[in-house]
């Protein structure tokens, strides 16, 4: 009986300082990247792009990767967006009695979220030689919309899903067209649809794999889609690998700035993730 | 949207073929076989030997697992089976921020905190000298990358569990851990073999964490404090020079290539896996 009562206690112990490791990891890194980068941290750094002896630790700020991230992970979501919905109305309301095909392309997305990010920036930058595209904002954009459509369907998808049969046969029913009983499903899932835009966003500005080979790295804020656009992320990898104390330092900022900015995304999207199913039918 | 959702699904089939035709030169060249078993990496000399890479993925991933998984089962069994309403609420959003942490910022940490606690405390009690660039590194910062996962997912199979079978084995005298060693596990193994495959596949694509922190050196690594070089960092490291050097682009596309065949064949296991556990409790 009692070593009954002492495995119990045990495991017990066991299942608490797990979790306190597993929800502690979150603290740790937020925690040491907080406090090696705030030590680095100044305006000049998040309103200025590199000045000339930047990557010799002199004067200047990544403006241009934050700019940068911001356009790529902006670009990529509103491409993204224009064909996920189709795609996520089309699985939900075009097809009806065919539950096979309709999960089989369901799991095609699953798998497709699996795919890592390298694997994408490896297709991009193969679909760039074809089109004979440089290194630019438009090769970043296009490689990291693959990366986000399968985050967005399924997303869209399961926002979809919570919307009552009933509504859409009451739409079909007054004579509505599938169309039209999409623009009420549509304006029925309105907040889902900017958590899945969060989501995606979130998922893109932190990405490094993906824009790698294509969207190249500059100084500059990129003033058209051809030009090259320096990422945040990728800046961060850039600076941490100089030998120079001082441009470490600022790629420990740089992570900072980062960190905050996926942060307040999540927050934000958990929020709204929240709120919506209070309000739920 | 016919269009459109043809068109995104397709992509796997697309992006099988791209890949494909552009490591064809090199598959043609050396061979599958060589191509896989062969240990000498000089590209300048055209010889791509891939076996150093791939056993570099494996020792990553597999102490990420090794760490990831007894400590994400006993969260998920923590947090569904003990925990209260409100240390639940508290917990869930962590595993939440935790998933949406970038890579980038996970390398970060691994070279901040993991890499001299690696060189400083725990290798010079088995090892004369490491820089801390190493396999258990990587391993490390990519168990923590998994956690996410790991526990969402094994805490959503958990949470399919009737509570029926539970009350009746309480009800028969068992203590709270006794139903979960004799009754929720056994009924969850599928749903944690799932997750556990589906972690797999997620590490063995991560890219930029791995590739700050283990040292990536073209050997086979021979103990946890030898440096890896797994093919994800092989990729993102040779870009570069990758075009100045005759087919070494196919080559790192052929990296690209086994990477995409053996996730895609990962994720559609675990996928098959949980859909038939989704619809038996169901139905």
């Amino acid at each position: 009986m009692r070593t009954r009562k002492l495995e119990e206690l045990f495991f017990r112990t066991l299942m608490v300082l797990a979790t306190i490791l597993v929800a502690g990891s979150f603290f740790l890194i937020v925690g040491t990247v907080f406090i090696k980068g705030i030590h680095y941290m100044n305006l000049d750094m998040i309103t200025k792009t590199p000045g000339g002896g930047f990557y010799i630790g002199k004067e200047g700020g990544v403006l241009n990767a934050i700019i940068g991230s911001f356009y790529v992970a902006g670009g990529a979501t509103i491409l993204g967006l224009i064909i996920s919905i189709p795609v996520a109305i089309f699985i939900n309301l075009y097809m009806d009695g065919k539950r096979f095909l309709s999960n089989t392309i369901r799991m095609a997305f699953d798998v497709l979220f699996g795919i890592p990010s390298i694997v994408y920036g490896a297709f991009g930058f193969l679909i760039m030689v074809y089109f004979g595209i440089r290194a630019s904002l438009l090769g970043g954009i296009i490689a990291v919309t693959l990366l986000v459509i399968p985050i967005l369907v399924r997303t869209l998808d399961e926002v979809i899903r919570t919307v009552p049969f009933e509504l859409r046969d009451a739409a079909l029913s007054l004579g509505a067209t599938r169309w039209e009983t999409a623009k009420v499903v549509l304006r029925q899932i309105r907040p889902g649809i900017f958590t899945a835009i969060l989501l995606s966003f979130g998922r893109a500005i932190g990405d490094v794999a993906s824009v790698l080979f294509t969207a190249g790295f500059s100084d500059n804020v990129p003033t058209s889609l051809h030009e090259p656009a320096a990422t945040l992320p990728l800046a961060i990898f850039f600076q941490l690998g100089s030998p120079v104390e001082e441009v470490q330092g600022r790629g420990y900022a740089s992570a900072l700035i980062l960190t905050i900015i996926v942060l307040i995304i999540t927050v934000l999207a958990d929020l709204l993730i929240k709120k919506y199913s209070k309000h739920k039918i | 949207m016919l269009v459109f959702t043809l068109a995104s699904v397709s992509l796997l089939l697309v992006i099988g073929i791209g890949l494909y035709y552009k490591s064809a030169p090199i598959i043609h060249q050396l061979s599958w076989g060589t191509l896989i078993t062969s240990t000498v990496w000089k590209p300048l000399k055209g010889l791509f030997g891939f076996f150093p890479f791939i056993m570099g993925t494996l020792w990553v991933t597999g102490i990420a697992i090794i760490i990831a998984l007894p400590l994400c089962l006993l969260t998920a069994l923590y947090i569904v089976e003990y925990a209260p309403v409100r240390i639940k609420r508290i917990l869930t959003p962590f595993v939440n921020l935790l998933s949406g942490i970038p890579p980038v910022i996970f390398g970060v940490w691994g070279v901040l905190f993991i890499i001299p606690l690696i060189q400083i405390y725990i290798a010079p009690h088995f090892v004369e000298f490491s820089t801390g660039y190493s396999v258990l590194a990587g391993g490390i910062v990519l168990a923590v990358m998994i956690f996410p996962l790991i526990v969402s997912i094994i805490s959503e199979v958990l949470r399919t569990i009737p509570q029926e079978l539970k009350d009746a084995s309480l009800a028969l005298g068992a203590t709270k851990w006794e139903t979960i060693k004799k009754v929720i596990l056994r009924k969850a193994l599928p749903g944690i073999v799932a997750a556990t495959v589906l972690a797999i596949s997620r590490a063995f694509g991560e890219t930029i964490a791995v590739l700050m922190v283990c040292g990536n050196n073209a050997a086979v690594p021979h103990s946890v404090f030898d440096p890896g070089y797994p093919l994800p960092a092989l990729i993102a490291n040779n870009y570069g020079e990758m075009l100045s050097i005759p087919s070494y682009d196919s080559a790192l596309m052929f990296a690209a290539l086994l990477l995409f065949i053996i996730i895609l064949l990962f994720n559609i296991i675990s996928r098959v896996i949980l859909t038939r556990l989704e619809r038996r409790l169901a139905g």
